[in-house]
């Protein structure tokens, strides 16, 4: 059972699809391995018995800027023998006078076999002609040479290239060189115009230029001569050991933990080592979320941190070399890094020569969007907005400071016009925030504009103070109203001003914060304060179709909240927006009521009742019969559904008063107290009667079981085991 | 502290244009029309069109009005030169002569950090985009690497590779100045007397920098932009009117003034970034201004390729060449 190798050495493969290649090479290889029978041993060719549970063997992966390649061991030296029954045609056709037709001699041709020698089979079709075959297995070696070149021409990249002339093949650079082994052996497979053999090569700078790997058991081993270590996993642990060593050198120091950009470096390095570099400490007046960006974003250098968590002017570089003995390498980073900390500190002190709140009347030659005017009328209008939320909150008795939110509104976009933001385009808000600090605006207006883009993804955090969660959410509701307004609402893919993200961030800060925000009241406001201005001579959709709209988007960005942040059950989900999707705070604290009942057994047999009932009232409703409304009780003639009748008032007022006090999980419980009434309904009456009198007063019975207590959720959504 | 056995700025260049002249390159001399990037020079932008084999390097003063500094900046230039070197088609041991080449000018890899770190090229003006790396030296971008995929619009097959070194940036790194105004253009041999980039450009960078963002007349550039794109376009559609007839000699074709016709492309291009320095372009009309001059250009490699191909003259030295 020889080891297979296949390494495919290729230009720098970009770091961020590294990964994901090398993922799905191998689901590739295991798949192929699988699929050509080169799992089963030679010694049991009886089926699919002694198939090896593919997720048993256990591939060495590697992957490097410049290789991807992998050892499969212990694979079959050839696919295994098969013997089969194969069939041919009715012996009807088959023999005529009892001589073999033309048909029967053209399929024993076929089969490889002398008509004197097929046999008769019997199938519910009638009796035809077979044939026992045996189908040599080919060799491992002739399997692979063939299969693998397509598995490699199949690997999806983010972003291909061609290089060849002719374009015969796309792949993510081009294809230098191929190793293919079973032990000692070449695979003679060709990718690229490239012939496979047992030659690779080691680190561009300190490995020879070729290696010849004996092996596949070597291979890990021989690379590492050449100054290659294959495996990510091992560069990282190198790494973290590397970035810790160089951290000690400096007492109290740690290096800022940062796994994307520990991935990333990973993926960048055959050979890696870390060399600590230091900067002036004067840089470190600069805003720390500058220092930080230039460090990691542009010059891929973790930060070091004193022990109290402050940055402190040393970076640490991780490099595709052995080492730094002169200090050459140091030194040229060193210089560049202080070119760009230069750079900042250039920014940011032109900058502060113009008072920042000053910049607002600059953002009137700012666009915000073509139709939608510029960025002066945007704070305009997030200012009345956030006046109007704030203004809400202190009559609810909620503390806000309605000024400084204002003020933050209105100065939250100043930064469009600095420098530094047209340096740094990742850093707006942060850098407005900075700057309204460092001129000595109020904290609660300088943190307000620092989190006004908060939080970016659901991950990130909301912002931190009262002030900032409206201002954050006024802004977001004004470009949402105003691109719905104009008619550009996301679709599929296409979501070009991120809209789906900003709706996210409103319902993740309204449900973090428990704020008091309706979501169709909010952004009905929004759209009203572009009420008279050009833009809104632009809009394309009317009122009533951008509410729809609106309702729909947002309903979509809270089923996504509730399911994939908060982990609720879709069905939940969907019976808890279907009784309002408006309130985001009270939405989850209904939703988590309906999740801890919904698997009590009364919980499950009313959502099946509310299912019944919902269904009756349709069919009801599509034959145009009448419902009673209000239906009266005396007309009912039953026990069972006078006791129901007498039941719902009782119910419902209990259902209220918890409800009113947001008490949701007793409210449910009463609910579900209802079960034996309603399962007696059901059991004892007819809903669907010829009596049309009877019939309608039924109806508007159901009508006035489902209307009462559907506030909570419609349970008629929950999913439930019995049909 | 500055390494005066380093190469100076001139000297980098010379050794580059021979190890690039070794290696078969005509050595082109910078085109004379105001260019953002090398890549807008005919002898790329046109070059790596059609099938026609070809290696050239040459230096390109690349002129960006909006970075200008009125030279205050030490690492941000109005105008900086790049050595511009095409591959048409790219050998395949191009990154080891790419490597090869920074030996040339003294750099030692056994004693630096080089990686090859994804950086893709696109210019929407062009319509053109490949694929590639930023070249890392020690934590320094020092080239970029691409192979183009498109220009014009147009699928290149062969593709070519671009390396664009940039000349100040790698000078200012092998003498170690902080300021690219204190990188030595020239050392006399007889006196040692230097010759510093400050006294080459500084005054041209500040300047230039007055005029592309305090004095350049923005009704009169609009008007240029607007004559020379009509002057262009009509070029561009007698052209196509010419091809279309069956009529049209091989001479008319091949003595058709396209490259005339790209030159008022590039200044188009031009004006419309000395407008932006200025100021004078609003985000709304950025975009139209845009698509106008990316229509001419790939108008221009469409008749280019056309011209090439339908014109006996021009391809038969063509399949000569190749």
């Amino acid at each position: 059972m020889p080891d297979f190798l296949l390494e495919i050495g290729c230009e720098e493969i970009p770091a961020r699809m590294l990964e994901a290649a090398s993922i799905e090479l191998t689901t590739r290889l295991r798949s192929l391995i699988s699929r050509e029978s080169l799992l089963l041993r030679p010694s049991d060719q009886d089926g699919g018995e002694s198939r090896l549970d593919l997720s048993n063997i256990l591939l060495e992966l590697y992957a490097t800027p410049r290789r991807l390649a992998l050892v499969v061991p212990g694979i079959a030296a050839a696919q295994p023998d098969v013997t089969e029954q194969v069939t041919g045609p009715s012996l009807k056709v088959a023999f005529k006078d009892g001589k073999p037709t033309p048909a029967a001699e053209a399929f024993a041709k076929r089969a490889g076999v002398d008509v004197s020698r097929l046999q008769k089979t019997s199938t519910p079709k009638g009796e035809y002609l077979a044939a026992t075959v045996t189908r040599k297995g080919r060799p491992a070696a002739e399997v692979l040479a063939e299969a693998v070149p397509k598995e490699i021409a199949g690997l999806y990249w983010p972003k291909s290239m061609y290089w060849r002339a002719g374009k015969p093949e796309r792949f993510v650079r081009p294809v230098r060189w191929m190793v293919a082994l079973l032990d000692e052996e070449v695979v003679p497979l060709e990718y690229a115009g490239i012939k496979a053999g047992r030659a690779t090569r080691g680190h561009r700078i300190l490995g020879p230029e070729q290696v010849s790997i004996s092996t596949p058991t070597r291979y890990a081993q021989q690379l590492r001569a050449a100054h290659v270590v294959g495996g990510g996993p091992e560069r990282e642990l190198r790494i973290r050991k590397a970035l810790d060593a160089a951290t000690r050198t400096i007492s109290g120091a740690r290096w800022r933990e940062d796994a994307e950009l520990l991935k990333t470096v990973v993926n960048l390095t055959e050979w890696p080592s870390v060399i600590l570099g230091n900067f002036d400490p004067q840089f470190l007046s600069l805003p720390e979320e500058v220092l930080v960006t230039v460090m990691r974003d542009h010059q891929k250098y973790f930060a070091v941190e004193n022990a109290s968590g402050k940055l402190a002017p040393h970076f640490l570089a991780v490099l595709n070399t052995d080492g730094d003995p002169d200090g050459l390498i140091r030194h040229g980073n060193e210089r560049v890094l202080r070119a760009r900390f230069n750079d900042a500190q250039f920014f940011w002190n032109f900058d502060n020569r113009t008072r920042f709140a000053d910049r607002r009347e600059k953002l009137k030659h700012v666009t915000f969007q073509k139709d939608l005017g510029d960025y002066y009328e945007k704070t305009e209008r997030i200012g009345r907005s956030v006046g109007a939320i704030a203004q809400a909150f202190l009559k609810s008795g909620i503390t806000v400071d309605r000024g400084a939110a204002v003020e933050a509104a209105h100065l939250s976009k100043n930064d469009l016009t600095a420098e530094l933001v047209k340096e740094f385009t990742e850093l707006q808000g942060i850098v407005g925030g900075r700057y309204a600090e460092h001129q000595g605006l109020s904290k609660a207006v300088a943190d307000a504009i620092y989190d006004q883009y908060k939080p970016v993804s659901m991950e990130d955090s909301v912002p931190r103070t009262m002030e900032g969660a409206i201002v954050a959410i006024a802004d977001k509701a004004d470009s949402i109203a105003g691109m719905f307004a104009l008619g550009l609402v996301p679709s599929g893919s296409k979501d070009p001003f991120a809209l789906r993200r900003q709706a996210n961030g409103i319902v993740k800060t309204i449900a973090e914060h428990k704020l008091l925000v309706n979501l169709a009241h909010l952004m009905y406001e929004a759209r009203e304060q572009y009420q008279s201005s050009d833009a809104a001579k632009k809009f394309t959709a009317t009122v009533e179709g951008y509410s729809r709209s609106i309702a729909a988007f947002f309903r979509e960005r809270l089923e996504f909240y509730l399911r994939d942040v908060l982990g609720l059950a879709y069905d939940v989900v969907n019976a808890t927006l279907s009784a309002d999707a408006n309130d985001v705070v009270d939405a989850v604290a209904r939703a988590q009521a309906v999740a801890k009942v919904r698997s009590s057994p009364d919980f499950e047999s009313i959502s099946t009742s509310f299912k019944r009932m919902k269904n009756i009232l349709r069919q009801a409703a599509e034959a145009s019969k009448r419902v009673a409304e209000p239906y009266s009780p005396g007309a009912l003639l039953e026990e069972s559904e006078r006791e129901l009748a007498a039941a719902i008032p009782i119910v419902a007022a209990k259902v209220n008063q918890l409800r009113a006090s947001k008490n949701y999980q007793p409210a449910l419980i009463e609910i579900s107290k209802l079960r034996p009434s309603i399962d007696a309904f059901f059991d004892k009456v007819m809903v669907m009667v010829e009596d049309e009198k009877l019939r309608a007063n039924r109806l508007g019975l159901l009508a006035t079981v489902v209307g009462e207590l559907s506030s909570i959720a419609d349970f008629s959504e929950i999913v439930t085991e019995r049909k | 502290m500055p390494d005066p056995t380093a190469p100076t700025y001139q000297e980098v260049i010379l050794r580059l244009q021979e190890f690039w002249a070794l290696q078969g390159s005509v050595l082109q001399q910078p085109y004379d029309t105001e260019v953002g990037a090398g890549t807008m020079a005919p002898e790329t932008f046109l070059r790596v069109l059609g099938p026609k084999p070809y290696k050239v390097a040459y230096v390109q003063p690349s002129r960006r009005p909006a970075d200008g500094r009125y030279g205050d900046n030490p690492n941000r230039l109005y105008k900086h030169m790049q050595l511009q070197v095409i591959l048409k088609p790219p050998p395949e041991n191009v990154q080891e002569l790419y490597l090869e080449s920074l030996k040339a000018i003294g750099i030692d890899l056994r004693m630096h950090d080089i990686k090859f770190e994804e950086d893709n090229w696109e210019a929407p003006t062009l319509a053109a985009w490949g694929v590639g790396w930023q070249v890392m030296l020690d934590g320094l971008e020092i080239t970029q690497f691409t192979y183009f995929q498109q220009c014009g619009g147009i699928d290149l097959d062969p593709i070519s590779a671009e390396l664009t070194y940039g000349l100040e940036r790698i000078t200012a790194f092998l003498q170690d100045r902080d300021s690219i105004y204190d990188v030595v253009w020239a050392r006399d041999p007889q006196t040692g007397r230097e010759a510093t980039y400050r006294d080459v450009r500084y005054q041209e960078e500040l300047q230039v920098s007055v005029y592309n963002f305090e004095a350049a007349d923005v009704d009169k550039t609009w008007k240029h932009l607007e004559m020379y794109e009509a002057e262009c376009q009509e070029l561009i559609n007698k052209f196509n009117a010419m091809a279309a007839d069956k009529a049209t000699s091989a001479e008319a074709r091949a003595r058709f003034p396209l490259l005339g016709a790209y030159d008022l492309c590039l200044k188009c291009s031009h004006l419309f970034n000395l407008l932006d320095a200025r100021g004078a372009i609003s985000v709304t009309e950025r975009v139209g201004v845009i698509a106008r001059i990316r229509q001419l250009a790939v108008g221009l490699a469409k008749a280019y390729l056309a011209q090439q191909s339908s014109t006996p003259a021009l391809k038969q030295k063509t399949e000569g060449a190749a």
